[in-house]
């Protein structure tokens, strides 16, 4: 069972944000959950450089509008750099 | 992908069974959980479903505040999860950003009115001395020198001011050494280099914190060296959102916290029950024999070795050793009285429960014989089934999991939360000594015909005496410890018990005991109170090592005979009862006291100072001394 990193990137953000994963979908982002604070953003950068063992730069990190992009990014970098 | 379905099913488990109102099974997987994977999103996942079973499982509230000078909010839900997981329900107040120093000295601060029962300080070292840490370079000698006053002064005067305005505990980060110093290798050629610079002012802080009750040192400096400065420092984050520590890094400092919350929160043993094959040494002893087992110096027996020497490093701290193991007693009596890789010997353990029964049965055994309760215990064992046992029939006990490399057991021992202590007394260094004068008692009550004649025979001296500098650590770790015979199982801070005893018509007595097989030194304490002509007894509590011989009643004639020639008309006293505290239950009523007041906390007794005196027992002698009796 593997999951997609788009699933992974949902669960994570369920629990920091406390919502179940099925209320949020590639186009959640701070303006539709309410909890997405710039500290759960923190906490969000956090979870995803310890979960999948990779660095975001400030401009990343910028970039990081909604979960598709997050989910993108991190694919992103997880190819550049496969293990 | 095991370990992440493993995970999966975990979640998925705990929610069933919060749902199903199994609260202890939901908190046991959810404990499991946490110690499986770690993470920020496992902490949010751990701390939002131990919320819902508040109030449905037992929790002991703990109030943190931690005043910063750099973002630790990211570590704070880490934390709260690893408290829910040792059963202490955490709230945390997050001071605003280098707002510290009017948070400590203004006493109308929101610092004061979350009312914590313990403070962080955790301020960095570029931030409190900015000029060492940036411009050091360009620093005369003398510059660097009041710099260095500058920072240690301010340290000590924001331990005194916060001593000043509340009860509550203070722990202060020491200061970082730079990743890099300024000068480069110079830097440590010179006295007045920046490595040494720090140095000093950390052993300022030291001594400043030893000067004030409560007032603790968290080694930062020693932290951030044991997991590498450079995978420490994540600078990025630090430019961007003042969080000086890398993601992965997070765990360690909420970890560094929890040892000292143990001890604070009382989640902490007092005795660690040790499994022996495969444990104490590699190998099975029934299997392998006295020579094939693997305990030694080299490779691969020093894994063991090393377990050992961390377990004495324990029992110096006062912790009893117990052993638990299934096995034949004369093959394990054999490793344990001769092998020469043993560290540990027989005398080293205070009990030993060495047969084919049942660990839990064992685990029971050992508490009863040692007279502490299940949630003192702490159990090591290499056997994933017998801790998964001892967890679900036993889940007071703290077990803890030994990873699969046997090198790696002692740091297992020593990151161990439950272990840890602030302070030591002259009685936890001598415990075990305790116990084995302990085991010699039992065997000369035995042979007694009558209890009374056991008393005289014992030729008991208690020395009671108001309690003085020297003693206030034991006392206020017998109120914080003492679970049985406790009426009220009040607890009390070093600083808390300071301002009791010198709170005018308050008096804070400790008694000590000796008897003809040795010292037990400082076990009981009373505090109380007069007012309005009667004299109320707050607290009243006896270590579980004097229990049964009378000790109790000495003192309890004490202070109805103090108390009367004070000129009170009554002795007062409530007992509030606990899970833990039937042994004092009758106290009053067995001392002639009468039920005063009943309602759903407790019952108020009372004595009639002027109708009834209470003996005090002829085979105890009792003496006063003013000076206290460390």
């Amino acid at each position: 069972m593997t999951s997609s990193v788009l699933e992974q990137v949902r669960s994570i953000a369920s629990d920091l944000f406390g919502i179940p994963a099925d209320q949020i979908d590639a186009a959640s982002s701070p303006e539709t959950i309410e909890s997405w604070d710039s500290i759960q953003h923190l906490n969000l950068v956090l979870a995803l450089e310890e979960k999948f063992n990779l660095q975001l730069s400030p401009e990343e990190i910028e970039q990081m509008k909604h979960i598709g992009d997050i989910a993108k990014l991190v694919e992103g970098k997880l190819q550049a750099a496969p293990r | 992908m095991a370990v992440e379905n493993n995970i999966a099913n975990l979640r998925g488990e705990a929610d069933a069974l919060i749902s199903r109102d199994q609260p202890t099974g939901a908190a046991l997987r959810l404990a499991k959980l946490w110690r499986a994977e770690s993470s920020p999103a496992s902490a949010a996942f751990v701390v939002s479903r131990f919320e819902k079973l508040r109030g449905r499982i037992s929790l002991v509230p703990f109030r943190l505040a931690i005043l910063r000078s750099f973002t630790v909010e990211p570590a704070v839900p880490l934390l709260r999860a690893a408290a829910f997981s040792t059963g202490i329900d955490l709230s945390v107040h997050v001071g605003d950003f280098n707002a510290f120093a009017q948070e400590i000295l203004d006493p109308e601060s929101s610092l004061y009115r979350f009312a914590p029962n313990t403070v962080i300080l955790a301020v960095q070292t570029a931030d409190i001395a900015p000029d060492l840490w940036r411009d050091y370079a360009d620093m005369p000698g003398e510059a660097v020198t009041q710099a260095m006053q500058r920072v240690s002064n301010s340290m000590s005067q924001w331990m005194s001011a916060f001593r000043e305005r509340t009860q509550a505990t203070l722990i202060v980060h020491n200061l970082e050494q730079p990743i890099r110093p300024a000068l480069g290798i110079l830097d440590c050629q010179i006295e007045t280099g920046l490595p040494d610079a720090v140095q000093r002012i950390n052993q300022d802080i030291r001594r400043a914190a030893n000067k004030f009750r409560g007032v603790y040192v968290l080694d930062y400096d020693g932290l951030i060296a044991r997991h590498g400065r450079i995978r420490w420092h994540d600078d990025r984050k630090w430019l961007t959102a003042r969080l000086p520590i890398a993601a992965d890094q997070l765990i360690h400092i909420s970890r560094e916290w929890s040892r000292f919350l143990a001890p604070l929160s009382g989640k902490t043993a007092k005795a660690l029950v040790v499994d022996l094959d495969n444990t104490l040494w590699g190998g099975i002893i029934g299997e392998d024999g006295m020579t094939g087992i693997k305990l030694g110096a080299e490779y691969p027996g020093a894994g063991y070795q090393a377990l050992q020497r961390a377990m004495l490093d324990l029992a110096r701290k006062g912790m009893l050793l117990a052993i638990c193991s299934k096995n034949n007693p004369d093959d394990a009596m054999e490793v344990l009285e001769k092998h020469p890789g043993m560290l540990l010997r027989p005398k080293n353990f205070a009990a030993m429960r060495i047969s084919w029964n049942d660990k839990v049965q064992g685990l029971r055994e050992i508490a009863s014989e040692l007279n502490i309760g299940m949630d003192s215990l702490a159990f090591l064992d290499d056997n994933p089934f017998e801790r998964e046992q001892v967890r679900a029939q036993l889940p007071e006990v703290a077990v803890i999991d030994l990873p699969e490399d046997p090198l790696q057991y002692a740091a297992t021992l020593r990151d161990e939360p439950v272990f840890e202590r602030l302070s030591l007394s002259a009685e936890d260094q001598q415990r075990t000594t305790f116990y084995s004068e302990q085991r010699e008692r039992a065997h000369a009550e035995q042979t007694f015909q009558s209890k009374e004649d056991f008393y005289r025979f014992l030729e008991q001296e208690a020395e009671i005496a108001p309690v003085v500098p020297a003693t206030l650590a034991r006392v206020a770790q017998l109120t914080q410890k003492t679970n049985q015979f406790n009426v009220t199982t009040r607890r009390y801070g070093e600083q808390q018990i300071a301002e009791l005893a010198a709170q005018p018509g308050s008096r804070v007595l400790s008694i000590r005991v000796r008897d003809r097989f040795g010292d037990h030194g400082l076990v009981g304490v009373s505090i109380t109170r007069d007012q309005d002509e009667a004299c109320e007894i707050g607290t009243f509590l006896l270590s579980c090592r004097v229990i049964g011989r009378t000790v109790e009643t000495a003192l309890l004639a004490h202070l109805a005979d103090s108390a009367a020639r004070r000129g009170c008309k009554q002795l007062t006293g409530w007992f509030l009862p606990t899970k833990k505290n039937a042994p004092a239950r009758e106290f009053y009523q067995q001392h002639g006291f009468e039920l005063a007041k009943q309602n759903g906390d407790g019952s108020l007794w009372s004595l009639d100072l002027a109708q009834r005196k209470i003996a005090s027992p002829e085979w105890i002698k009792v003496s006063m001394t003013d000076g206290g009796n460390e």
